[in-house]
């Protein structure tokens, strides 16, 4: 069937009465969850499952794919508004977004990462439509030693979250793969740095790092200033709205997010964290206002959060086509369509064209809901700023807390992120950058066992990494981008002397 | 467990509730899935839960998750949480045996009580549509040839993938010590890895390889029943001359220093359940298959697994002697 044709007669799907309303539950529901650090779409998926599984199965999965895209949008506005990521992708967003939020431009912040989301998850859910079977014929051909390479690239661009000095940099880093080293070594099942203690042998969770070192570190180090000097926070401050300005800087990082997230995305080990930090640094790099960065840069926000969305329709591309789950929102999903008795993968399109393009034409459907959903709720949600700070910092700890202990019932991990906390205050109190500790939990372990994994492939012949062609370009631009900074330095310094 | 779960649970057992036939013998009962929502102890558990009060044999059934290590993290809460209540039931499986001996677990499965196993999958090796591979003996012949050379993928390390890498290796005559395992996590990335070509052959359960297999993108060499599955049509491994038959299997234990009496009552409940429609109904759509052992028949079964599994894990080294 001709793709076009396909996706009317999924739209006419789609727009059925009930359709419409289980994607507006979907989209609901998944913003509110995503607004709670912890619950993610992935659990509140799990948990539907067996109330769904009465349902129809088109209407249900419709159900699940609008809780993941509205997960994605909900994550971003506590990101932005409280400096809590609800999910480890929208991470990338609080480093711009929460700073914008504090100086009044937290309309604008949530603005461009609403619309980036629906641009970005249109563009890559058109992506879905038209290129799935050659897209994934790509990503199966990426191998261990291609992922190694990618995250090569991957932990050069992270400096560029590091703020102005490099040693703290590195050392917050480090701090992150010491904590990723924590846990059952994936490939030897052997337990590393978990002393005895079996709630550490699945490892550090990342959004416990994250609400630890963020947002109760943040509470922690305000309180502990409030005697100093009463740091004001803006809750509006010129207009509510994106101004043509805002516009005018926000739609290249669209797209370009959408280019790092969709295709990373549709990987099977790809992700979501990747493709916000590739597009934050880029962002950062190519930014006419480097002094903007750090202190609240419309690009930071817009680019991240595009990135986000569109890796959320790339995932999509081989859990629909190989029946391959490559995050746990999707591994649930996969659950669902098995709950049903369908089973995702190559024969999927052909035997059931209805209920593939059907849920395709939701997503466009959902896009739509959550801007329509999400845009009147900005001057709602800015309102939150005015609260006195003293009352603002209770409650996100209560609402950190909350949300941790939903996600894992344990004093182990209540625990950690206290800990997190004093440690997040602490690299406050000494100035050392606090997201390159969430990148190397994130990274660390994926690089550590793709690599391994390649070796243990290639019988321990470090040449594969260069053998393979995409790794090998990959390494390169890493290379590149490695030495790039200090070259360009070098002429530059080259052409002052010749003035 | 948090409250969301809680709800969702009385949810479910409300709306089954609603058509179930009162009986004289009503049950409130507690099952906890030591893993994550979603998994497939956590779906045993909910089925579980549907059948027990759709068949009537309980009023009310609460799922509770307690996720970590393979199981590691559940045992040790229900074993110390649990003791002596007859009320609780725990579900556990295959990947919890290996689990506990990697994790040198304090808890172990020799202190709960054996009520029942429920259902069991079958395992699949498959490679990629172009390998020069066949069937199980071409296999067995590459790993007797070259053992680093033929590189398995599968799931986490020590889970049911990596036995079935080993005993294949051990079964045919090669050295199982030896035996190139890369483990993935969850199925996806291990299926990428062998579409791709990147690892000689895949392991998993075959319900999770069936599409690829039908579509013609793996070639299924062998399953590991003691007998042809109706309606597949892939060789076992006995069959083809290799004595090896393995199942991922999923059961049912009770707290420890329960007294006879509540042994027998949740056992009795458990056959109801197994035996009730509803529970039919639910292995059809999930694709179990029904693997129902009661009694000492499968106290042994438990035995055996649990030395036949450590035994395979200290061969490869994952488990210190």
């Amino acid at each position: 069937m001709d793709t076009f044709a396909a996706l009317a007669h999924g739209m006419a799907i789609a727009v059925q009465p009930m359709n419409l309303l289980y994607a507006l539950i979907g989209v609901f529901l998944g913003t509110a969850v995503g607004v709670l650090p912890g619950i993610g779409p992935a659990l509140t998926v799990a948990l539907l499952l067996p109330v769904t599984y009465k349902l129809d199965p088109g209407g249900s999965l419709i159900m699940f794919a609008g809780i993941y895209y509205g997960g994605m949008y909900g994550g971003s506005t506590t990101a932005i508004l409280i400096n809590t990521p609800g999910e480890s992708a929208s991470m990338a967003t609080a480093l711009e977004g929460n700073k914008m939020a504090k100086a009044g431009r937290g309309g604008p912040a949530l603005a461009t990462s609403a619309i980036g989301s629906f641009v970005a998850g249109t563009i890559a859910t058109i992506g879905l439509a038209f290129l799935s079977p050659y897209l994934v014929d790509i990503a199966v051909r990426f191998g261990p030693e291609d992922y190694f390479a990618l995250m090569c690239v991957a932990f050069i661009t992270v400096s560029a979250t590091f703020g102005d000095s490099p040693i703290r940099g590195l050392t917050s880093l480090f701090i992150g793969l010491v904590l990723g080293l924590v846990g059952i070594d994936k490939l030897t099942g052997q337990a590393r740095l978990a002393f005895g203690v079996p709630e550490l042998l699945d490892g550090v969770e990342v959004t416990t790092l994250a609400v630890g070192l963020f947002a109760v570190g943040e509470a922690l180090y305000v309180a502990s200033r409030r005697h100093h000097t009463e740091e004001k926070i803006e809750a509006v401050k010129g207009s509510l709205w994106m101004t043509r300005e805002d516009w005018r800087r926000s739609w290249k990082p669209w797209l370009r997010g959408t280019m790092f997230g969709f295709p990373i995305g549709a990987l099977p080990a790809g992700g979501a964290e990747i493709p916000t930090f590739l597009s934050y640094s880029t962002e950062r790099r190519l930014t006419k206002y480097p002094d903007e960065f750090g202190k609240g840069a419309i690009e930071g926000v817009a680019g991240p959060e595009a990135a986000n969305n569109a890796s959320a329709a790339g995932t999509l591309v081989p859990l629909l086509t190989l029946g391959l789950p490559t995050s746990a929102t999707a591994a649930m999903m996969l659950a669902g369509f098995q709950q049903y008795g369908l089973n995702p993968g190559p024969l999927l399109f052909a035997e059931r064209p209805d209920l593939v393009w059907g849920l395709i034409a939701s997503l466009f459907i959902a896009n739509t809901m959550l801007l329509v959903l999400n845009l009147p709720l900005v001057g709602l949600w800015v309102r939150l700023l005015k609260i006195p700070t003293p009352w603002l910092y209770a409650g996100i700890l209560v609402f950190a807390t909350m949300g941790t202990i939903a996600a894992k019932p344990s004093v182990v991990e209540l625990s950690m992120l206290a800990g997190f906390g004093v440690l997040g205050f602490l690299m406050r109190r000494f100035d050392f950058p606090i997201a390159p500790v969430v990148v190397g939990l994130i990274l660390g372990p994926i690089a550590e066992s793709q690599l391994r994994r390649a070796l243990a492939i290639s019988l321990g012949d470090p040449m594969t990494l260069l053998q393979s062609p995409i790794s090998a370009t990959l390494l390169v631009v890493a290379l590149i981008a490695l030495i790039a900074p200090f070259i360009l330095k070098g002429l530059g310094r080259f052409k002052a002397n010749e003035d | 467990m948090s409250f969301r779960t809680r709800l969702f649970g009385a949810v479910v057992a409300l709306m089954t509730l609603a058509g179930a036939p009162v009986s004289a013998q009503q049950l409130e009962l507690k099952v906890m899935a030591p893993a994550a929502p979603g998994g497939g102890w956590d779906q045993t558990a909910r089925a579980m839960q549907q059948a027990f009060v759709a068949s009537g044999v309980a009023r009310s059934v609460q799922v509770t998750n307690v996720a970590g290590a393979g199981g590691t993290v559940g045992i040790a809460q229900f074993v110390n949480g649990a003791k002596g209540d007859g009320n609780q039931l725990m579900v556990n499986g295959f990947v919890m045996v290996g689990a506990l001996a990697m994790n040198k677990s304090p808890v172990t499965l020799e202190q709960v009580t054996p009520i029942a196993r429920l259902t069991e999958e079958i395992q699949v090796i498959v490679v990629p549509a172009n390998s020069p591979i066949k069937n199980a003996q071409d296999l067995a012949a590459a790993l007797k040839a070259d053992i680093a050379k033929v590189t398995f993928a599968g799931g986490s390390a020590g889970g049911v993938d990596h036995v079935m890498a080993a005993l294949f290796a051990g079964t045919v005559g090669a050295d199982a010590k030896k035996v190139n395992y890369i483990p993935f996590s969850g199925g996806g990335e291990s299926l990428a890895a062998i579409l791709g070509g990147k690892v000689t052959a895949g392991i998993s359960g075959l319900s999770e390889y069936d599409g690829q297999i039908k579509s013609g993108k793996l070639r299924a060499i062998g399953v590991s029943s003691e007998n042809r599955i109706p309606g597949v049509d892939i060789p076992t491994f006995k069959e083809q001359g290799i004595d090896l038959v393995l199942a991922n299997w999923r059961s049912v234990v009770a707290a420890p220093g329960i007294t006879p009496e509540q042994k027998k009552t949740l056992s009795e409940a458990v056959e109801k359940m197994v035996k009730s429609d509803a529970w039919k109904e639910i292995l059809k759509q999930k694709g179990w298959d029904d693997a129902y052992l009661a009694g000492d028949a499968f106290a042994d079964f438990l035995k055996k697994e649990n030395v036949r599994v450590t035994d395979v894990l200290k061969s490869v080294g994952l488990v210190k002697s």
